[in-house]
């Protein structure tokens, strides 16, 4: 695809399956995907949960807690402060475990440090030091 | 403000029909100029489309929030929660949770791996040009049903301010009110409404915020008091309880669940909200836009319920139901009863910049991706110029302009918030197994994709044309036919499983495979956004 939004593409002579291969991306996706996947498994459950609870098992959540206050409405406002609540870890830890990792391998890429050897087809006049 | 008249007076809205449109007219004239001046330096496409990518990440995030909360979440909930009671809650914690699967799995690395549309990432590294075509169809089809959701709401809008009950006068409301709106876009672009998005968050967050406070100080900032009072309006406790709309038979359980899985599914698969992670230069950015947008839209979703619950008390289910708008109306009425005409024209016109911000999004959306994707990519095969696909992108404003009005007409006086749902349920079933898929399944495939997006766009579309929605029942679009054989209201429940099901099969049953290449290229940029973090600088 052309990628004229963001030319010059600083990527273009990048080995992207040498990137895709080196310990560093691994390790950056296992974090990313250890984060993400079982989250975003907790969360989908918890509403799904609420929301069984909320079609099927009516009396239980209109049990009244607290004045006209009942289950449901607790639940519901619950659901509120998980979804803050994941909101604000995903974002720090997105800032310490993930972000200087993938710095670290665009400048990696930025520098020319993934070019493909050999490679004379595109952008090969500025290729820099090919590994 | 202790001794509480027993209802609003609808007859009395007409006396102040001037009024209203006054402080309407003027906002509606301020938003205008704006994006006048915003749209001075709309040069290339990347400026039409994504505003240039100049937004910081909390510019960016207030007008996700403007994009999201549309007429269904401030008409659409407040009337749902003031007639349905706690059914109508769902609404909002579906719309926030839903922000969850966006902001984990989808914003940052669409931002890293795309450009303008859903369909830049969709056909990333599958086959240009059959999944292009098939993104393209269904982010129209996703942003046809979303945009005549805002139509049906604008003409419950205006029809409540100039006092308009009969079916043609509201219908030629949604002439005008759409005909306006599209105007808006065609001058504004991206940026423009932007803007607009910003100013209306704005004004919308503050206005509810007003409103939401001025309810509570009625009861004494006791939310119990509050729903005692909805209580005693609606003379049936079950209000406070889940149910009330969609507790009677299995099949209404049912359509709950539906309604359920398409609300948290559909947010991350909305072309339009998806849209808005480019305009802004980097992944960092992007996440910050999300939990920006998570934190103002989950404070809207918070005082929708005092609304929702102060309208059913302060203003009863019936009365809401008798005036013209229906439900859409609850809103409005509870800002007529705490503030007369002056808070109506403000609430009226916040609305109304709501449903029109919204719009222009949706259109821009749109347009973008027929342009950019079925003309520019397919049609002319990359020959045409940026001059060119922005001339096609406003012709597309026009003809999916004509298209949404005419489908808010035949809308009208259902509940914005159920129709947005319907556009929820579509995207979730056309668009996010295969964004979901091929971000973070290698093997995933063209077929996979093909068959996943059509088989989703396909089954949910069929289903809601013979759905309780189009037919048989006494708030159809065609009245008096009756081929309503599937009974659940919303197909989510339905189609979004067969979608992903669908694109596993179709990938294992490919004997063909993708290129590894492209497959390595799209997950490290989109883990790593290199190459994308560069485009602020162009």
């Amino acid at each position: 695809m052309g990628n004229d939004a963001r030319t010059p593409d600083v990527a273009a002579s990048a080995d992207f399956k040498e990137v895709q291969a080196t310990e560093q991306f691994k390790e950056l996706r296992k974090r990313h995907r250890s984060f993400v996947f079982p989250m975003a498994i907790a969360f989908l459950l918890w509403y799904f949960a609420y929301i069984i609870l909320a079609a099927y098992a009516v009396d239980f959540m209109s049990t009244k807690v607290w004045g006209n206050i009942n289950i449901g409405i607790i639940m519901g406002l619950l659901q509120f402060v998980t979804t803050f609540a994941i909101t604000s870890w995903y974002v720090s830890y997105s800032n310490k475990r993930l972000d200087p990792i993938a710095a670290g391998i665009r400048h990696g890429i930025e520098g020319h440090e993934f070019d493909r050897t050999g490679a004379g087809a595109t952008g090969s006049a500025t290729g820099g030091a090919a590994k | 403000m202790i001794n509480i008249p027993a209802a609003v007076d609808v007859a009395a809205l007409k006396d102040t029909t001037l009024l209203n449109m006054g402080i309407f007219g003027l906002f509606v004239a301020v938003t205008m100029v704006i994006v006048l001046r915003a749209s001075r330096n709309n040069k290339t496409a990347a400026d039409y489309y994504a505003a240039g990518r100049s937004f910081t990440g909390s510019q960016n995030g207030t007008a996700i929030a403007g994009d999201y909360l549309s007429a269904a979440s401030f008409l659409g909930i407040t009337g749902a929660i003031a007639i349905n009671g706690y059914d109508g809650f769902m609404y909002s914690i579906g719309f926030l949770v839903a922000w969850l699967v966006a902001l984990l799995l989808v914003a940052e690395l669409l931002r890293n791996t795309g450009k303008f549309t859903m369909a830049d990432v969709l056909s990333f590294r599958l086959k240009q040009r059959p999944v292009r075509i098939a993104a393209a169809i269904s982010t129209l089809a996703v942003c046809f049903f979303y945009l005549l959701a805002q139509m049906a709401g604008a003409g419950a809008l205006i029809s409540l301010l100039l006092g308009i009950s009969d079916w043609g006068g509201q219908a030629l409301v949604i002439i005008v009110v759409g005909a306006l709106m599209i105007m808006y876009v065609l001058i504004g672009g991206m940026k423009g409404t932007t803007w607009v998005q910003i100013i209306k968050a704005i004004l919308l967050i503050a206005g509810a915020a007003v409103m939401t406070l001025w309810v509570l100080a009625i009861y004494g900032f006791n939310l119990s008091s509050l729903l005692g009072a909805a209580v005693d309006t609606a003379n049936n406790p079950a209000v406070l309880n889940p149910g009330l709309q969609y507790g009677k038979t299995e099949a209404s359980k049912l359509d709950f669940m539906s309604l359920g899985l398409a609300l948290v599914l559909g947010t991350a698969a909305l072309p339009h909200v998806l849209m808005r992670f480019y305009t802004v230069p980097t992944a960092k950015e992007a996440r910050k836009s999300v939990v920006w947008s998570i934190w103002l839209i989950g404070l809207f979703y918070l005082f929708t319920l005092v609304l929702g619950y102060g309208a059913a008390a302060l203003v009863g289910a019936d009365t809401i139901k008798a005036a013209p708008g229906g439900v859409n109306s609850a809103a409005p009425l509870l800002a007529f009863y705490l503030g007369g005409p002056l808070l109506l024209g403000f609430i009226s016109a916040v609305a109304f910049a709501t449903i029109l911000a919204v719009v222009a999004g949706l259109t821009i959306t749109a347009a973008a991706s027929f342009a950019h994707d079925i003309y520019a990519s397919v049609i002319s095969k990359g020959k045409a110029d940026a001059d060119t696909e922005v001339k096609v992108a406003r012709r597309t404003v026009v003809v999916i302009g004509i298209l949404a009005i005419l489908g808010g007409i035949l809308a009208n006086g259902q509940n914005v918030a159920f129709l947005v749902a319907l556009a929820f349920a579509v995207a979730a079933s056309a668009n996010l197994p295969t964004i979901i898929y091929s971000l973070f399944w290698r093997r995933f495939t063209t077929q996979g994709a093909i068959w996943s997006m059509y088989g989703g766009l396909g089954s949910a579309i069929l289903l809601i044309v013979f759905s309780p929605v189009v037919s048989g029942s006494a708030t159809s679009m065609i009245q008096g036919a009756n081929f309503a054989i599937f009974p659940l209201s919303n197909p989510g429940i339905v189609s979004i499983p067969l979608a992903f099901f669908l694109g596993w099969l179709g990938t294992v049953l490919d004997k063909q495979r993708e290129d590894t290449v492209k497959q390595a290229e799209m997950e490290v940029r989109s883990l790593t956004g290199v190459g994308a973090e560069k485009a602020a600088e162009h």
